[in-house]
């Protein structure tokens, strides 16, 4: 394997956590919800995640209990958001804060507990192209999963009626509740589809990325990923492009410090955070102030009968 | 059966101020569901929480240090999330007031100073935190890009900001190589209220930030615009009113206070620089800020309730051995709690039975 193959190998696997949350975010914000506990679903998935793996020994009940935790706290601010109006922002924070709280109380018990990694899944023949083989058919299933998702949304948001629907709750909830469609359910199940990834993108942390658990290891991947969000203009596979960007930055870093060049690590660790906001600037300029989200962004809406 | 909500033509005074006490009682309900959860007794876990922090003179002098900083931070961000303007990263402008202020105490040290270094301190604090929270402010004014995400990426490169001048350029180098500086010389700590006690002037500083807030917010035409702002954008336009000037206004406010608290921090409590000066103020000012209905008095209020969680966080930990993240599971419920009661406030609640209208 040559140094480049695996640089590019490690890309991946840093870029793949940022594509799957970033992927159900986009759905929730197309739906019209801000969902800002990004951060504090992945992190219930990764200790969740985690635990259920080292209970029960199995890595796929470990997968199947983090998309669990990250939906259960999705349905929690789907509560408070769809079901009592409340404000999305504040309760976006509420969740992140919660659920960073409690995945240190869930994986009290088990930190720096270690196990082996999920293995690869290779797919036979085209595995064994010199060069791209490797790379791009022969990884954990959590890779092959992320552009699965982002073909699926992408072909969902575009192509099905239903995901017409879904966008018109998110351009104006009043229309299409005029129209006679439940913006409130169409709602709710972009929420639970939102933290169902999050939830995955955590478990692939503790599960392979790492794999143990330190509390606070998601370490800000979830903001990451609604950077993402803005980054991609709300397009599935533009996002796919932004995830590769920000896994390729640090990595890049890592490396970096590896080879020891002479700045400080701080600096170093501070890149993909300080790149956030140039990106952030950078798409606003491209579009010169306008917003090319959905027009229903962060509005509640309350049906009047 | 299903929940509708009707719009409420006005509020009741009596609701105005349940709503918080109501989210705080179901957040004690729900400590101790969780308390039996993990095995505790209860009422036991409860006493040691909420109710031994405030019991003794030691105790509540400490609830009053921690209240300082959460006080101080929250009454800024009222103003922000009351105009609109979601500042997320007072932990970072925090830090940046802390190292702002302790450069001048690090750089005059060992030198001769005088009384003028104290507060030339704090100004400095102040400065710092305020021109850290007008990035995101400029990034959002000129450019247009989301104040809640730059706010908080900001808050880790403070973090990395911070670590790295401890552990190299202002490194003690009779520290036994630990991430700190020198313990700050006598003239650059903040002196105590009480001899032997553990209040220092910071907590005053705070109480009189409150009532200048509070008559801002609630007599002067700025504290109309900010309101105004919030409620009815439109409006406010029509009237002529900068929203541009306003977010830098709101943002350089909340910025210098959190700086403020930051290095009142830094030299009245720790006395030093270190990672970790801050257990998390920044983000629990939010909750405090919310709790508080975005306002003066009521931040000073939830500030010492949520002070105490802090200091019954410590003492659980020392004496029922629980996690200190079970503190950051409270925060965030209660943040949840008062944001369901606030929709008292906007709507009244019906069961209704049958299907869709």
């Amino acid at each position: 394997m040559t140094l480049l193959e695996a640089i590019l190998l490690t890309v991946i696997t840093a870029s793949t956590p940022l594509l799957i949350a970033a992927i159900g975010e986009l759905v929730v914000e197309k739906s019209g919800v801000l969902n800002l506990g990004v951060e504090g679903m992945m992190i219930m998935g990764a200790a969740c995640g985690i635990v259920a793996a080292i209970a029960t020994g199995s890595g796929a009940l470990g997968v199947i209990a983090a998309i669990l935790a990250g939906m259960a706290m999705a349905a929690l601010f789907a509560a408070l958001t769809l079901g009592l109006a409340a404000n999305q922002v504040a309760a976006g924070l509420a969740l992140t804060i919660f659920g960073i709280g409690l995945s240190g109380v869930v994986g009290a018990a088990h930190v720096g507990a270690q196990r082996a990694g999920i293995g690869k899944l290779e797919i036979p023949v085209l595995a064994d192209i010199p060069f791209l083989g490797p790379l791009l058919f022969n990884q954990d299933p959590f890779v092959y999963a992320s552009f699965a998702l982002t073909a699926g949304v992408a072909w969902f948001l575009t192509r099905s009626k239903a995901g017409l629907v879904l966008r018109a709750c998110g351009e104006s909830a009043a229309s299409a509740h005029a129209l006679g469609y439940p913006v409130l359910r169409i709602r709710f199940l972009a929420i639970l589809f939102g933290g169902a990834c999050a939830g995955l993108a955590g478990a692939y942390l503790s599960l392979v990325l790492t794999p143990f658990w330190t509390s606070g290891m998601t370490a800000g991947r979830g903001w990451i990923a609604l950077a993402i969000v803005v980054f991609a203009s709300w397009l599935p596979w533009r996002a796919a492009l932004g995830a590769y960007l920000f896994g390729g930055i640090t990595i890049l870093q890592l490396h970096a410090q590896g080879a020891g060049f002479r700045v400080p690590p701080q600096l170093m660790s501070a890149l993909p955070y300080l790149i956030t906001i140039v990106v952030l600037v950078l798409i606003m300029r491209l579009r010169r102030g306008g917003t090319a989200g959905p027009a229903g962004l962060g509005l509640p809406f309350v049906p009047d009968r | 059966m299903r929940l509708v909500l009707e719009r409420r033509s006005e509020t009741p005074l009596a609701l105005r101020l349940g709503s918080p006490l109501l989210a705080v009682t179901l957040t004690l309900a729900s400590a101790f569901v969780i308390f039996a959860a993990m095995g505790q007794d209860p009422l036991n876990a409860l006493h040691v929480y909420f109710i031994a922090p405030l019991s003794d003179s030691w105790g509540l002098q400490e609830v009053a240090v921690k209240a300082t900083p959460l006080v101080l931070i929250s009454v800024g961000l009222a103003l922000c999330y009351r105009s609109n303007n979601w500042n997320i990263g007072a932990e970072g402008q925090f830090l940046v007031g802390a190292m702002a202020g302790g450069w001048l105490a690090l750089a005059t040290h060992g030198a001769p100073d005088g009384p003028w270094l104290l507060p030339a301190m704090l100004a400095c604090g102040a400065l710092g935190g305020a021109l850290f929270a007008l990035i995101p402010a400029l990034l959002k004014t000129r450019f247009g890009a989301n104040e809640i995400l730059t706010s908080l990426m900001l808050v880790y490169v403070a973090e990395l900001l911070l670590d790295w001048l401890v552990r190299g350029p202002w490194r003690d180098p009779q520290g036994f190589n630990m991430p700190v500086t020198v313990t700050f010389e006598p003239e650059a700590v903040v002196p105590l209220l009480l001899e032997g006690g553990r209040l220092n002037i910071g907590t005053p500083i705070a109480l009189l930030v409150v009532a200048l807030l509070a008559v801002l917010v609630g007599r002067t035409l700025k504290g109309f615009e900010i309101r105004l702002v919030g409620e009815a954008p439109r409006a406010a336009r029509f009237a002529g009113f900068d929203e541009k000037k306003l977010t830098w206004t709101v943002f350089a406010i909340s910025g210098a206070l959190a700086g403020l608290a930051g290095i009142l921090e830094a030299a009245g409590t720790v006395r030093m620089l270190q990672p970790g000066i801050s257990p998390g103020y920044g983000f629990t000012a939010i909750i405090v800020a919310f709790l508080g209905r975005l306002n003066p008095v009521g931040c000073l209020v939830a500030g010492v309730f949520l002070a105490v969680t802090f200091i019954g966080a410590e003492n659980a930990q020392i004496m029922l051995r629980l996690p200190l993240d079970v503190t950051r599971v409270f925060q965030g419920l209660l943040l949840f709690y008062v944001l369901a009661c606030d929709t008292l406030l906007l709507y009244r609640p019906r069961l209704v039975r049958g299907a869709h209208a």
